[in-house]
């Protein structure tokens, strides 16, 4: 064998072993989040907010937290989805395609998907400071709105731009205006990968601790206002694994784990919607 | 019930009525102005956050001169001491110890996978790593605690210490395994799936005509890939690490788990250290009757910010020339 197949097979093994390596580790992390978890969950932590004491292993459960971090999400979510639904229809068939106005709007969204959490949320809470806003569901899904915005500008421009432009010049052949073309034709070409979008952003959304940190602020009960501060899963995890008793450690591995699934759920979820949706879509 | 009683109702019937007069041209006019209004946002905000922190951070700025402030050498806000040197060596060191830990793995898969890979193999291992991107940081911090820290402390620590612990640089004087290599290795993992994907799609970018005039002189794909791919793809390569630094840099939670938070100038992997981030979220939204308090901490997130904008437009701008469009 001459060297440079020595060399070859050297390094396809080097690669093999990284990538494995990537996989392996996410495979570690699942079961070392599935290991510590599993053996703290029970039906109290669903259903139950903290009781007295919880924090030093009383009876209780993170539904607070639950249903915190989907109240967070959920309206972050729905208003980034106001703004980059039109954004991205905007980008992605109003313009032209090489439009300088359309790449400085793409650089802006890429540094806001930059931007650490924790600047949000620094950000966020300096501007509620100075409108008297207390740190509140409200804030919260402010910020995420925020957050998410970018993540999901920029999936849903991506996948727009991938739609064949025939369709679009059919739809504007036959009369229509740009605006009943990308509602009516765009929308519905693309409405898999806009799912895949808004999920994206809603996972980003509610696996997000720090930029919640000071803007929801976290209660034991379930908030019935935008006004009162709401609970998130997150950070569920970070107090009660800040704690020094390892009755409230172990739920901390439990939240981590609720967290983990619901991640996988939505992620395990989006593919499954956008195979589904797809059968409208014209190939 | 009778809806037209509100005027809320009143006025939406009324809003409707004249969108109904409006003509399709005339809605298509309105809809577009509207949308490019809209895109002015993202710019807007980016703005405004930058100012909004610059306004914050002022105060400190206008007490104490910029260099002392990122030199300071001590953090004692009772005293009025802001000194921010610490954590912004310790943010630098972990981010380094990340990289060089997450590159070479990093660009050994995304080769594998845009060059050797079955089209199965890469199916499987694209969601898998969109998974792995998606894990929440407060996860990432629970696995770095449970895993890393004690794996640290119990194999990496001794080992190190026994054959290397005479360079300084890997010398261990911190045994609770809490440390910049346990945050090293938790944002190693955590930025695999971003510098992998750019990596990926730089690599795959290449045009195929470059490997079949390589490939027909006789070159084994490897060296194809050492002498026609990769030389192409360097500015990508790098503008791909850029970001994934920049990613690091702003990791808060999973870092302040694993990290150690002691405000010291770290001098080997073992030692604990403090980030900008974890700064920011240990001690932001308490304690701010202190004066300049608040000021500083927003001064270490403005840092952060324009860090990220620096590192963010310089590596866009490079990889918009890879790939005819950006990656984020």
């Amino acid at each position: 064998m001459k060297r440079r197949h020595i060399e070859e097979s050297i390094f396809k093994a080097l690669m093999i072993g990284s990538s494995g390596l990537v996989v392996g580790s996410l495979g570690l992390i699942l079961l070392t989040v599935i290991a510590k978890g599993a053996p703290a969950l029970n039906l109290a932590m669903f259903t139950q907010t903290p009781k007295g004491g919880y924090y030093l292993g009383k009876e209780g459960g993170i539904l607070n937290a639950i249903v915190g971090s989907l109240y967070l999400a959920g309206g972050g979510t729905a208003l980034a989805l106001l703004l980059s639904l039109p954004m991205a229809l905007y980008l992605g068939s109003y313009v032209r395609r090489r439009s300088r106005w359309a790449s400085i709007v793409r650089l802006a969204l890429d540094v806001l998907w930059g931007i650490p959490s924790i600047v949000y949320g620094a950000f966020g809470f300096t501007i509620m400071a100075a409108l008297g806003i207390r740190a509140s569901l409200l804030g919260g899904i402010l910020v995420l709105a925020l957050l998410e915005l970018p993540i999901m500008t920029r999936a849903m421009d991506e996948i727009i731009r991938m739609m064949p432009s025939e369709l679009e010049q059919a739809a504007l052949a036959l009369g229509a205006t740009r605006l009943e073309t990308t509602l009516h034709i765009v929308t519905r070409q693309t409405l898999p990968g806009l799912t895949t979008a808004i999920l994206l952003a809603f996972g980003r959304g509610i696996g997000d601790a720090a930029s919640v940190l000071f803007t929801a602020g976290y209660t034991d009960r379930i908030p019935t206002s935008l006004f009162q501060p709401a609970a998130s899963l997150p950070l569920a995890v970070f107090f009660q694994l800040g704690t020094p008793f390892p009755e409230v450690q172990q739920r901390g591995y439990a939240a981590a784990l609720v967290l983990t699934v619901l991640i996988l759920f939505v992620s395990f979820g989006s593919r499954w919607l956008s195979a589904r949706l797809g059968r409208y879509a014209i190939r | 019930m009778e809806p037209e009683n509100t005027p809320l109702a009143t006025w939406l019937t009324r809003f409707q009525i004249h969108l109904l007069r409006l003509s399709r041209q005339n809605k298509d006019r309105w809809a577009g102005k509207m949308f490019l209004g809209m895109t002015t946002l993202p710019l807007v905000l980016v703005i405004v956050m930058f100012v909004a922190l610059l306004i914050r951070a002022w105060p400190i700025l206008q007490a104490k001169p910029l260099w002392a402030l990122l030199t300071g050498q001590t953090w004692r806000p009772l005293r009025g001491e802001f000194g921010l040197y610490p954590f912004i060596m310790g943010t630098l060191w972990v981010t380094a110890v990340a990289m060089a830990l997450a590159v070479p793995p990093c660009l050994l898969s995304a080769i594998y996978l845009a060059e050797y890979a079955r089209p199965l193999t890469r199916t499987i291992v694209k969601p898998l790593l969109d998974l792995l991107a998606g894990i929440p940081s407060v996860v990432y911090g629970v696995w770095g605690v449970v895993a890393i820290v004690p794996w640290v402390k119990d194999f990496l620590a001794p080992t190190f210490d026994k054959y290397l612990g005479f360079i300084p640089f890997f010398a261990v004087d911190n045994p609770t395994g809490f440390g910049i290599l346990a945050g090293g290795i938790v944002l190693a993992v955590m930025v695999a799936p971003f510098v992998i994907a750019i990596t990926y799609e730089v690599v795959r970018s290449v045009p195929d005509g470059l490997r079949e005039a390589s490939l027909a002189v006789g070159a084994t794909r490897w060296q194809t890939i050492k002498y026609a791919v990769l030389p192409q793809t360097l500015p990508g390569i790098i503008a791909g690490i850029v970001l994934g630094s920049s990613r690091a840099l702003g990791e808060t939670m999973a870092v302040l788990m694993v990290v150690g938070n002691v405000a010291r100038v770290p001098s080997s992997i073992f030692d604990p250290a403090y980030p900008l981030t974890a700064l920011i979220a240990n001690n932001y939204g308490e304690m701010l009757s202190i004066p300049l308090y608040d000021s500083a901490l927003l001064l270490a997130a403005l840092m952060l910010l324009g860090m990220e904008m620096v590192f963010n437009g310089i590596s866009t701008l490079i990889l918009h020339r890879f790939t005819g469009r950006e990656i984020a």
